[in-house]
Formats: C-alpha cells, sequence, structure tokens
C-alpha cells in the first residue's frame, strides 16, 4: 500500500473536551482532553467500549457537535468557522441511525447526498448523475438501484448509507460502524471498496469498527479510545496486543500467528 | 465489485419525467377547467364560450366583440372571478402549506393549522368581528378598511403569525426546536386561545352568525381588495417554498442526516415553518379556517407522484387550487352553505377510503 499521506492534518482535535447537556442541567463530558489528527489520505480505524466516545468524536469532527474545551480544526480551520454547506461538500458521515423515509427509490435516496452540490435550481447535473452512478457501484449498490427504500434488509440499508456518503464525493469519510448488519461477505467487500477509494482518489477515512481482527486486516492505524481519550494510537501489529486489549475491554484474548505469518486475536473462550 | 463494473450504467435518479408531465399537466388542466366551470355555473347562467370571452376581454385584452349583457359581464368580473381566484389561491395555499409541515413535522396528521395558525387567526377575527359591536365607538372605525382590508381579514393575519411565533419561542429550548415539543406547545397554545373563542362566541349575542359562518370557512366575502392584499404574500411563499424542495427533501432523513447534507437544520426549519405560516395565514384571512384542504391533498398526491418534493410541492400548489375551486362551485350549488361545510362532508370519508386502500399512509418512516 504506497499512498501518498500529506503531512498537514485534514481534521485535528487538540485537548478535545466534548459532551451533551444533563436534563437537570450541567453537561456531561465524553471526550476529556482528547488528540487526535488525520493527515491527507490516512485511513484509521476508531475502536473503544461502549461510551468511550467514539460517535461523539465522530460528531465532533463532523462539526454537529460543538467542542465544549479545546479545538477541532478542518484543513487548518477550526471547524465552527466552516458554512454547514461547505462542511457538507468535504465530510460525509455514515451515521448508526438514519430515518429513510418511505416512497423513495434507492437511486433517489443516493441523489440526495449530492444536495451539498447542488448547482441548478430544479435538474441535477452530469456531474450529479456521474458520482451518483458510481458512488452505487463503489457501495456495492448497483442492484439496489431501483428497489424502495423501504423493503430493503439491514444489510442492503446500510449499502444505501455508504453510497449516499460517497455521493458527497467527500475528502474525509466519517464511518460509524459501516459494517453494522453486514454479514462477512459485505464487510470485506465494502472496506475493500472504501480503501480502493483512499488508494485512488486520497479520501480520508475514520471508522468506528467493533470487530478487532477486521480493523487490523482493514487499517493501517488503528486508534483506540478509552474513557473520553485516545489510549493507544498506531500500526495494528503494535497497539492490538493482548495486554491492552486486557486494559481497555477487559477480556483476555491469545496472539496467534497464522500459517502465512499474521498475527491474530484470539478469544480465550467464553 | 461483483456489481457489474464493466457498463457503467446510468441510474436514473429523477422521477420519470413523463409522470412529471402527467400530474402537473393535469392539474394545470384540471385547474383551467375547474376556473371555467366555476366562473360560468351560478344562479345567473353565462355560456361557457361567453365567459371564456368575457374573462379574455377583460384580463388579456383581447379585441372580442362584446355579446353579452353589461350584467352578466358584472357578476362574472365583480362577484364570481374575485371568489373563485380566491378559492384558487386558498386552496394552493393551504394544499401546500400541509405538504411542507407534514414532511417538517414527520406527522401524517399535520395541516397547516397544526402548531396554532387557526386558533390564532380565529381569535384574531372574531376580536375583529365583535370589536363594533361591543365597543360602538370602535363601528366607525372599522367601517373605514385600511388598505381596502377589513379589521377581521387584518386581525386574523396577524393572529395567525402571530400564535406560531409565539408557540416557536415557547418551544425553543438550547437553540433547538424540537418536533414533538414544537407539537404539544402549539396543542396547548390552541387550547388556551379555542377557549377565548368559545367564550367570545359565548357573550357575542347577534354577532353569533358571523363568527360561526367564519369560523366554517367561507368565499362569500370574496372581493379584489382582499384578494389584493393575499395574493402578494401567497405568491411570495408559494415561490420560496418551490426553490426549497431539495432542503424539505433531505429533512426527511432527520435533523442529524440533514446537517451532514449541508443543512443549517433549525434556521431552515425555522424559515420553512414561517413561509408556509405565512401562506397559511394569509389564505385564512381571506376565507376562514377551512378543513381538510391541507390534509388530503398532500397526502393524496404523495400517493400519485411519490414523497419528492420536486414534484410534490407545485402539484400540491394546483390540485390544491382545483379542489378548492370545485368544493366552493358546489358549497354554491347547495345554497351558498360555507365551503368548509363541503370539504369536511366530502374530504373526511375520502381520507378514510384513501387511509383504509393504502397503509404506508401512516409509516412516515421505515425503520
Amino acid at each position: 500500500m504506497t499512498v501518498a499521506v500529506g503531512i498537514e492534518p485534514l481534521v485535528a482535535a487538540r485537548g478535545l473536551v466534548a459532551g451533551y447537556p444533563l436534563a437537570h442541567g450541567g453537561r456531561r463530558e465524553v471526550l476529556r482532553g482528547l488528540d487526535l489528527a488525520l493527515r491527507r489520505g490516512e485511513m484509521v480505524a476508531l475502536l473503544g467500549t461502549n461510551g468511550s466516545g467514539k460517535t461523539t468524536l465522530l460528531r465532533t469532527f463532523a462539526g454537529t457537535l460543538a467542542p465544549d474545551g479545546g479545538s477541532v480544526t478542518f484543513d487548518g480551520r477550526e471547524i465552527a468557522t466552516w458554512r454547514r454547506d461547505a462542511l457538507a461538500r468535504r465530510i460525509a458521515v455514515l451515521p448508526q441511525q438514519v430515518d429513510l423515509p418511505a416512497g423513495f427509490r434507492v437511486a433517489e435516496l443516493v441523489a440526495m447526498g449530492r444536495a451539498p452540490h447542488a448547482q441548478r435550481l430544479f435538474a441535477s447535473t452530469a456531474d450529479d448523475e456521474r458520482a451518483i452512478a458510481r458512488a452505487l457501484l463503489d457501495a456495492d449498490a448497483a442492484d439496489l438501484a431501483d428497489r424502495p427504500a423501504e423493503e430493503l434488509s439491514g444489510g442492503e440499508r446500510q449499502r444505501l448509507l455508504v453510497a449516499m456518503a460517497l455521493a458527497q464525493e467527500p475528502d474525509l469519510l466519517l464511518l460509524d460502524e459501516p459494517t453494522l448488519h453486514l454479514d462477512l461477505a459485505h464487510q470485506v467487500s465494502l472496506l475493500a471498496a472504501i480503501r480502493r477509494m483512499r488508494d485512488q482518489r486520497g479520501l480520508t477515512v475514520l471508522a468506528v469498527l467493533h470487530d478487532l481482527n477486521l480493523a487490523a486486516a482493514f487499517a493501517p492505524r488503528v486508534a483506540v479510545l478509552d474513557q473520553g481519550r485516545v489510549v493507544a494510537d498506531g500500526p495494528p501489529g503494535e497497539v492490538l496486543v493482548p495486554d491492552l486489549v486486557r486494559r481497555v475491554f477487559g477480556v483476555a484474548v491469545d496472539e496467534a500467528l497464522t500459517p502465512d505469518g499474521r498475527r491474530h486475536l484470539a478469544l480465550r473462550g467464553i | 465489485m461483483r456489481a457489474a463494473a464493466t457498463t457503467s450504467p446510468r441510474f436514473v435518479a429523477r422521477p420519470s419525467l413523463t409522470r412529471a408531465w402527467l400530474v402537473l399537466g393535469g392539474g394545470g388542466a384540471l385547474l383551467l377547467l375547474a376556473l371555467l366551470a366555476a366562473v360560468a355555473i351560478g344562479s345567473v347562467g353565462v355560456g361557457v364560450g361567453e365567459t371564456a370571452a368575457i374573462l379574455g376581454r377583460r384580463l388579456l385584452a383581447l379585441p372580442l366583440p362584446v355579446t353579452w349583457s353589461p350584467a352578466a359581464e358584472t357578476i362574472i368580473f365583480e362577484l364570481r372571478l374575485p371568489r373563485v381566484l380566491t378559492a384558487m389561491l386558498v386552496g394552493g395555499g393551504l394544499a401546500m402549506a400541509g405538504t411542507v409541515f407534514q414532511a417538517l413535522l414527520r406527522n401524517p396528521m399535520a395541516d397547516p393549522y397544526i402548531i396554532g395558525t387557526a386558533a390564532g387567526a380565529s381569535l384574531g377575527a372574531i376580536i375583529g368581528i365583535l370589536a363594533p359591536v361591543l365597543l360602538p365607538a370602535l363601528a366607525v372605525g372599522a367601517g373605514t378598511a385600511w388598505l381596502g382590508l377589513g379589521v377581521v381579514q387584518l386581525f386574523a393575519f396577524a393572529g395567525g403569525i402571530g400564535t406560531v411565533l409565539l408557540v416557536y419561542a415557547v418551544a425553543r429550548a438550547n437553540g433547538r426546536v424540537p418536533v414533538v415539543t414544537l407539537l404539544l406547545t402549539g396543542y396547548a397554545v390552541s387550547s388556551v386561545l379555542a377557549a377565548g373563542v368559545a367564550l367570545l362566541m359565548f357573550l357575542s349575542g347577534r354577532a353569533l352568525g358571523a363568527i360561526f359562518g367564519w369560523l366554517m370557512g367561507s368565499l362569500a366575502g370574496a372581493s379584489w381588495p382582499s384578494l389584493a392584499f393575499a395574493a402578494p404574500l401567497l405568491a411570495a411563499s408559494f415561490g420560496l417554498l418551490l426553490l426549497r424542495w431539495r432542503r424539505l427533501n433531505v429533512l426527511l432523513l432527520g435533523d442529524a442526516q440533514a446537517a451532514h447534507l449541508g443543512v443549517e437544520v433549525e434556521r431552515e426549519k425555522l424559515i420553512l415553518t414561517m413561509l408556509a405560516t405565512l401562506a397559511t395565514s394569509a389564505a385564512v384571512a381571506i376565507s376562514g379556517t377551512i378543513g381538510f384542504v391541507g390534509l388530503v391533498v398532500p397526502h393524496l398526491l404523495r400517493l400519485a407522484t411519490g414523497p419528492d418534493h420536486r414534484l410534490l410541492l407545485p402539484a400540491s400548489l394546483l390540485y390544491g387550487a382545483a379542489l378548492l375551486t370545485l368544493a366552493d362551485l358546489g358549497a354554491r350549488l347547495a345554497g351558498g352553505i360555507p365551503v368548509g361545510i363541503v370539504t369536511a362532508l366530502l374530504g373526511a370519508p375520502f381520507f378514510i377510503w384513501l387511509l383504509r386502500r393504502s397503509r404506508s399512509l401512516v409509516s412516515g418512516t421505515t425503520q
């Protein structure tokens, strides 16, 4: 994998504190002084326990959750100074939860990914059509194009949402559990497609994943969150060791080598 | 990947053009027919050809020979035409506002009145009706119209807009206006105002009939001056709403995803709410609270055209206008009953039939 990775960070959090208001006043801080920077063309898997702040971090990177402390910059500028539509032309998000309105076909929903690029009042452009077709193919959703969205299975929905994000033609792709609901074949083909796009177009990717082995196979760099901080960050071979898995997840695993010499984490039994 | 990537196919990502032309062309034709029929038909018969000629001569300045009596021209031009145009504007405005509120609130029960417009406009109108009765000193002032507009219309308009502004301000917390809070606040404020309406009706005495007629919704008071007031407001909100179809579509995906797609969500929701409220209040000011048009037309069209607002918004304008024009024709033919009674009598059973036919009507989103 020889990809030119930039020097300047595309998106960076420094001393980031962020959270949500409590029902009775005050705030619950989920991120507590987090540092993480992604350079252009980097592909990073984000790991951590439930509630460790993975989704909150994606929200601050997407600019939809304002930091309570520290800073988030995108392309060198404080993210709060970006216009919402300008940001949407550069950053696409695959959230865990999206309302899919009834009555739209898949291709129509994917076309909504072009909204931030809209140039004409009532029509789409040739660029739009091209981006939509390519997004459908890249997300392995071309066969779904004419299906009504409400008839999709969980896995097909996920491919539709990935296609919608790709139609935005972003520089930064934020994926919150992209492999959710996908069977093994579709998990692999989706992550392979994302890696291909990163290789071909220099897409920068931050993906929340839960499967440690999948993360290790997919990403050249993994960052592990624990209680709102990055506790480990680096190549999967150095980060994902049994000791860290025990400390962060409280689960005992063994490290094994496959016959061709790749490292693998195996559960010690349930 | 495994999909045939060899012959990059074109994916048609827009509603079929044929369907769009059918829907909009059909709506336009229906509207034109409704216009001619509603102007031609009435207690004094004027032929359709003659009606078209009168309209052509007066509106388009066509050099047509005058083959009709001056009385016919007065009836067509001073009585029926303003009434029919009012029906078209009000019907289109209510249907379009209903479409917007149903999308914005993601609630199939939403109609243009749902967050307080109707209650506010009603209270305003009733105060306008009663003011000269309760305060005889005002009677002189009420007789003189402001900008050719009656006190009732003006108060109704201000009541509708003011109530929605109040509801919106109350529902706002931490810079956000959650849909559920907005709906509940609208319901609560409407209830208070409805109590005021009931109290004033109880105290109204001889004016009760006028109040009742207004509450039922009637186009009998239509006139050129009231059209001149409402038409620019409605036209402006139509234009601005039509331009926002893309954002309305994206908002259907939920607030978070709409933000990811570049929509400034809270600002956009406020703009859309106020534009739809402007259309509703202008419509209600010149017609009273006509029910069901704003609820049924959007649902009916969503079944025919799908949920894409690029087609849904202009279609709701055309079909809402045609529908209310025909309903008002029916109301006139039925001895001049308020048109609100006709829309409720025909609209509600039709809506029930529609509900039973289509389950997807109530399932706003798939999960």
